[in-house]
């Protein structure tokens, strides 16, 4: 059963990771990060109930506030870009470049 | 012949500091380059005083040599270890070293004192009497070094003086490539002595002239001439021998008295005294002699050849230098019977080249610096005292009965002629070509009309001027005489250079004096008909090809630029294209790819994050399809 | 069984709702899918013995994560949507490429893996009573270090944002006196029209009426307008739509 979850978790992954690179609204990159991280958790849970061990619920809470944070600064980030660019696209901050 | 006699130690007397010759002169030197300009309102007396002080050593030395008896004529007197284990640094007073320092000190000083007068108006008087004075000092310690590095050291520093004095005048591009070509003609020659004195130095584990010379009939033969033609070499570069002569006619370019002193008398003359001094090496060496006497009628031959057509009196007077330096050349090659008549005419030479040089300055002097004949014509009203010593000199060179010319020159034919026929009768063409030239030279500038520009005004130089030419024309006239005849010169020297079998008497009217004369008199009476009766043209006339072969010094020029110059410039282009294309290409190269790749690369550098991303995805999958495949093994 | 059922359920929403998140154009969807995705991720921590997760799922995700999520967006621009041109080329088709390769490979390797029955966590959590008493034990225990160092980063993360969004004010604060007087200076409407005073309706998309009855185009709702104009759809009042029309075409400028 746990095989099942563990696929879930890899396709959720996978579908974050693609919208991590066609969206280019910096909000809606995040949220797929966020999706990312999510099926993480996922696959620790599952894990732990493989194991019969708790750290996989430990470090699947880590994450959450780890997250929580990174949420915090990252949407700060982009509320401050969005201010001077009047922009919120990922593609518009490319000064840094060859 | 006498085997040398052994050197003996001594630190007595006047011969004892006889290393002042050389100290005074290098002081004087020093004083003038170092002092700067609160030297220059005296300077020009201190080198005067220096140069004469050190003739008066050598005077005494002189007296205090001869004062002794025969077999103790060779003193060395030790001074420092200049190389320890090596060479240990000594003066070696015998006749042959006490000759040219009384010819070096005695002309040299009169021609500092012409000096004075020569170059009152150049504002850089001081620093050439520094350098004059530097020339003495290095001169002498070639002649009176007793080994071959103390030589070689003279020999470097004459050379260094030679530069410098023709490059006197370096605001003149001619000059100061004048003096870069003698510096490197030179060279080669210098090359080949340094060559020779290592040789000298593995073959006898000595450098000095004592040890060297005693041991040099237990060497090997082949290793003697190989000795020999290097040492030879080293006289071309120094004596401006054929092949090395290139250099001589173009060192005119320096101040008139430096051409007197240095290429005329003294320096020039430095490769004869090697040949001489090292007799003991070239007697045992046949070859090398041989090679030696060729060398000498070659030169005497060029030399006489290109003086015919120059019209630049300096030049003339250079290509004579050349040929009477071949005379010596031929009479050193041809052992003990030939030495004395070479350094005898070397001293007569010193003395009628000197007075002849003086001469020519003098005129220059008249002549706001003209130095073309075409240009000059009847001067013998306006510069009496000029023309009368010139014709003094004139007549000792082209070797007029009684004069000096004639008693040494005479002696080196006829010894040739005893040696072998054609070297006699080549030496005796070239007496004969001696005639016309200097005949040409005497009657182009002092006899016909007047052919100088307006603006000229010919007037006797000053009494500093004439006095030296007066004092060397006196010794141009009775100093050969005085060597030659009762075999005087031959005698005194003898300890130094050893004396042949059979001494030779002067007979005034043998075959080939009278050739030598007679043929002399056909090249004057040449002279006079071409430049003394007819008129002569003021711009040179084209001339045939042998007219122009000689003003060209035989394609000597031309010849080493198509063997050596051009041959050098294409390896300097190879090596820069080399350089350029080779080294340089392949490293700008290996930076330009690399520039060139990093400049695409960084294109992938789009600044969108998204970009990125991806690669770090691809990244990730990539390991994960590694991971995979591990797991599975 | 129930669990299956559960799982099947769950899974297919889930990553329908993921692929939502990703192609729906408007960020506002995006959100409330990732709302819908998050929510059933709690139900299955809950079912795979995870009750505490599940419950800080709800309420740090769901509650406090998402919520952030849509007050940015609102303060950014609610209507900012994606347009679908791709900038990047190939960006699209090699993004696909790589994910479909990474979940498949990812796929092959769990299943790959052969797993045995889970363990199950009754064992894990039978001593401390519970699942939840278990986790504070070895929070507080073996990862005390690790939580005290993710507190100090959630305090460091808040005053970051504070930080971050920190506006500094260049100019002085206007005062109530100097609007009045720039506002009369520029001869524009003397009284701007309190909200609501003429007002048929309350709602936020409805503007003031000036005295006159004619709509005050300062109280047009620039967000609603464009939005009608895009969808062409104006309100049935000709003196509205003319107004909305009107808002829309000076913002353009």
């Amino acid at each position: 059963m746990t095989t099942h979850y563990l696929v879930l978790s890899a396709l959720l992954f996978a579908i974050g990771a693609v919208g991590v690179l066609v969206r280019r609204n910096a909000i809606v990159v995040f949220m797929c990060v966020e999706l990312m991280l999510n099926a993480c958790n996922l696959a620790f849970v599952t894990f732990a109930r493989q194991h019969g061990n708790l750290d996989g619920q430990i470090i699947a809470f880590f994450v959450m506030v780890v997250a929580a944070a990174e949420v915090v600064v990252g949407l700060a980030i982009i509320v401050t870009i969005f201010r001077t660019r009047r922009s919120a696209s990922v593609d518009d901050a490319n000064l840094l470049k060859y | 012949m006498e085997p040398a006699e052994k050197i003996i130690q001594h630190a007595g007397g006047v011969i004892g500091v006889s290393w002042l010759m050389i100290a005074l002169p290098l002081l004087g030197a020093a004083i003038l380059l170092l002092g700067g300009r609160r030297t220059d309102r005296w300077g020009h007396l201190l080198g005067v005083a220096m140069s004469l002080a050190s003739f008066v050593v050598a005077v005494l030395a002189f007296v205090e040599l001869i004062g002794l008896p025969e077999a103790q004529r060779r003193r060395g007197v030790e001074l420092f270890q200049f190389i320890p284990g090596m060479v240990d640094m000594g003066v070696l007073i015998d006749p042959l070293s006490i000759s040219f320092a009384l010819l070096i000190t005695g002309v040299g000083s009169l021609i500092h004192i012409y000096s004075i007068g020569y170059m009152s108006h150049d504002p850089a008087r001081r620093r050439f009497f520094a350098y004059l004075n530097l020339f003495v000092a290095a001169m002498l310690l070639l002649v009176l070094a007793d080994n071959y590095v103390g030589l070689y050291v003279g020999w470097e520093g004459v050379g260094l003086a030679s530069y410098l004095l023709i490059g006197f005048w370096q605001q003149k591009p001619s000059a100061a490539t004048a003096a870069q070509k003698a510096f490197i003609v030179n060279r080669v020659g210098d090359f080949g002595l340094a060559i020779g004195i290592f040789v000298i130095w593995t073959t006898f584990g000595s450098v000095a002239y004592g040890p060297v010379f005693g041991a040099a009939g237990g060497a090997d033969q082949g290793v003697l001439t190989v000795i020999g033609l290097l040492l030879l070499l080293g006289a071309c570069g120094k004596s401006a021998q054929v092949p090395l002569q290139s250099w001589l006619l173009d060192a005119m370019e320096g101040p008139t008295p430096v051409s007197a002193l240095i290429h005329a008398a003294t320096m020039v003359t430095a490769g004869v005294y090697l040949v001489v001094r090292s007799g003991a090496i070239f007697e045992l060496a046949p070859t090398a002699q041989l090679v030696v006497t060729i060398v000498g009628v070659v030169t005497l031959l060029a030399g006489a050849i290109i003086g015919t057509a120059k019209d630049d009196i300096k030049k003339g007077l250079a290509g004579s230098t050349m040929s009477q330096i071949g005379y010596m050349m031929l009479a050193a090659g041809l052992g003990p019977a030939g030495y004395a008549f070479a350094i005898a005419h070397l001293i007569t030479h010193g003395f009628f080249k000197a007075n002849l040089f003086l001469g020519a300055g003098s005129i220059m002097h008249a002549m706001n610096d003209e130095v073309d004949m075409r240009k000059y014509g009847g001067l013998r009203k306006f510069l009496p005292v000029t023309f009368a010593t010139f014709f003094i000199g004139y007549l000792a060179i082209i070797g007029f009965p009684l004069l000096s010319g004639y008693f040494t020159k005479d002696g080196i034919i006829e010894t040739a002629m005893h040696h072998s026929a054609i070297l006699g009768w080549l030496a005796v063409v070239g007496a004969g070509i001696t005639g016309f030239y200097m005949s040409r030279m005497v009657f182009m500038t002092f006899f016909g009309e007047k052919r100088w520009a307006d603006d000229a005004h010919p007037h006797e130089s000053p009494a500093v001027m004439t006095w030296p030419l007066i004092i060397l024309s006196v010794g141009s006239i009775f100093l050969g005489g005085y060597l030659i005849l009762g075999n005087t010169f031959m005698q005194f020297l003898a300890p130094a250079v050893g004396r042949p079998a059979e001494l030779p008497v002067f007979h005034f009217f043998s075959v080939p004096g009278l050739a030598t004369l007679a043929l002399v008199a056909v090249g004057a009476a040449f002279a006079w008909m071409k430049y003394g009766r007819a008129q002569v043209p003021v711009v040179a006339p084209r001339g045939s090809f042998l007219t122009t072969f000689a003003r060209r010094d035989l394609y000597g020029d031309a010849i080493n630029e198509s063997l050596f110059m051009r041959p050098g410039q294409w390896a300097t282009r190879f090596a820069v294209f080399f350089d350029n294309r080779g080294i340089d290409g392949l490293v700008n190269g290996l930076a330009a790819m690399i520039g060139g790749t990093s400049g695409r690369l960084r294109r992938i550098q789009t600044g969108f994050a998204r970009s990125y991303a991806l690669s770090i995805l691809f990244g990730a999958a990539v390991v994960a399809g590694a991971l995979l495949l591990v797991g599975n093994l | 069984m129930g669990e299956t059922i559960t799982f099947w359920v769950l899974a297919v929403v889930s990553v329908s709702a993921a692929l939502g998140l990703v192609l729906s154009r408007r960020a506002v969807y995006c959100a409330l899918m990732l709302g819908v995705v998050m929510l059933s991720l709690a139900v299955l921590y809950a079912v795979q013995d995870a009750p505490f997760l599940a419950a800080v799922q709800i309420v740090v995700y769901t509650g406090a994560v998402m919520m952030l999520f849509l007050f940015v967006l609102m303060l950014v621009g609610v209507d900012s949507s994606d347009s679908l041109v791709e900038t990047i080329k190939g960006q699209r088709f090699w993004a696909i490429v790589a994910g479909a390769g990474f979940a498949v490979l990812l796929g092959l390797a769990v299943g790959n893996a052969v797993l045995s029955p889970p363990a199950g966590l009754l064992g894990a959590t039978q001593t401390a009573g519970g699942n939840v008493p278990a986790l504070a034990q070895l929070i507080f225990t073996r990862h005390v270090f690790a939580f005290e160092v993710a507190s100090a980063l959630l305090i460091t993360a808040a005053l970051a944002a504070m930080v971050l969004t920190h506006r500094e004010r260049l100019t002085e604060k206007p005062t109530q006196r100097a609007l009045a007087r720039a506002r009369f200076l520029t001869g524009g409407s003397v009284v701007l029209p309190g909200p609501g005073v003429y007002a048929r309706h309350n709602a936020n998309d409805m503007p003031a009426l000036l005295p006159d009855g004619s709509v005050s185009e300062l109280s047009v709702n620039r967000v609603i307008a464009r939005h009608d104009v895009e969808d062409e759809r104006f309100p049935d009042d000709p003196k509205l739509a003319e107004a909305i029309k009107q808002a829309v075409e000076e913002e353009s400028k």
